[in-house]
């Protein structure tokens, strides 16, 4: 089902694609735990790009402190991403 | 097809693309009333208090719900099969101490089936953009003052999952029948803007 498990801390990359992607800017390069895996599903990029056998992936629910987003609130939220969005993250960082 | 939306510029958009679809042959425009007529049909806010209603009665149920909700549905005749590829749906439970609330911030993701048409301001970027960010705030002005010490959780659905709101049942309801307590659900129950 993917490398990660519940309870890790992820960091999601940080990168700015030039076309479609999932992975909302407000959590790119933050640092979240993973809630659940929700099963494997073709890359939205790569299929949004039109390639005629996307990856196929992965996608976890991962869940944000809104403290870590924001730099306020108390509360959670949660993101679906997909494998590649995401890496452990550094010990120092979970 | 797109008449009747709340919002013209949104509606004037929708139709736009459907045009360039159909001029660039992607679709033709009765294969595409036919994908919308059979999205919409039988798509309703009924359908999604009715799970409440059963998982409400039913305790195991609403475990198995929980845990599964694409193998629980077929036990009240629903599905996530209806659009191009079955959606997984997952069943967020509110107590007590939790709360849950829907958003998609990237486009307007949302279990039409189970729900119906979502709402204006489930679409709208000011409702998409806040309560990511002050839910407590946003669920206040929907007229759900929580407790301070409720956690709230937002759950942005922006895969091919879609996600349903478990309201807590009411107090006092213990001899209703599911008829009954499917009735007290509400649309924004379901999402999470509304108590139940």
């Amino acid at each position: 089902m993917g490398d990660f498990r519940a309870g890790e801390r992820v960091r999601v990359r940080a990168g700015d694609p030039a076309g479609h992607t999932r992975v909302p800017r407000y959590v790119r390069g933050q640092v979240g735990r993973i809630v659940e895996s929700q099963g494997r599903w073709a890359l939205a990029d790569e299929v949004a790009a039109g390639v005629a056998e996307p990856r196929v992936e992965a996608v976890y629910t991962v869940a944000f402190a809104a403290r870590d987003l924001w730099g306020e609130g108390d509360h959670e939220v949660t993101v679906d991403l997909w494998e590649s969005y995401i890496e452990r993250a550094r010990r120092a960082e979970a | 097809m797109s008449e009747g939306h709340p919002s013209t510029p949104v509606a004037a958009r929708v139709r736009r693309l459907e045009e360039r679809l159909i001029e660039a042959r992607v679709v033709e425009e009765t294969q595409l009333d036919a994908a919308l007529a059979a999205m919409l049909q039988g798509a309703s806010p009924l359908n999604g208090a009715r799970i409440v209603a059963r998982a409400w009665a039913d305790e195991d149920f609403r475990r198995r719900l929980l845990a599964d909700a694409n193998a629980v549905l077929p036990e009240i005749g629903l599905s996530m099969a209806g659009g191009i590829q079955e959606q997984r749906l997952k069943v967020v439970e509110n107590t007590e101490a939790a709360h849950n609330v829907i958003v998609c911030t990237l486009c307007s993701c949302y279990p039409i089936g189970l729900l119906g048409p979502s709402p204006s301001w489930y679409k709208s970027e000011a409702y998409r953009a806040r309560v990511v960010r002050e839910p407590r705030a946003v669920l206040a002005e929907f007229g759900l003052e929580l407790p301070e010490d409720t956690a709230i959780t937002v759950w942005d659905s922006s895969a091919e999952s879609r996600y349903l709101v478990l309201p807590r049942r009411p107090e006092g309801t213990g001899e209703m029948s599911e008829p009954e307590l499917a009735a007290l659900v509400t649309r924004e129950g379901l999402i999470g803007t509304a108590a139940v």
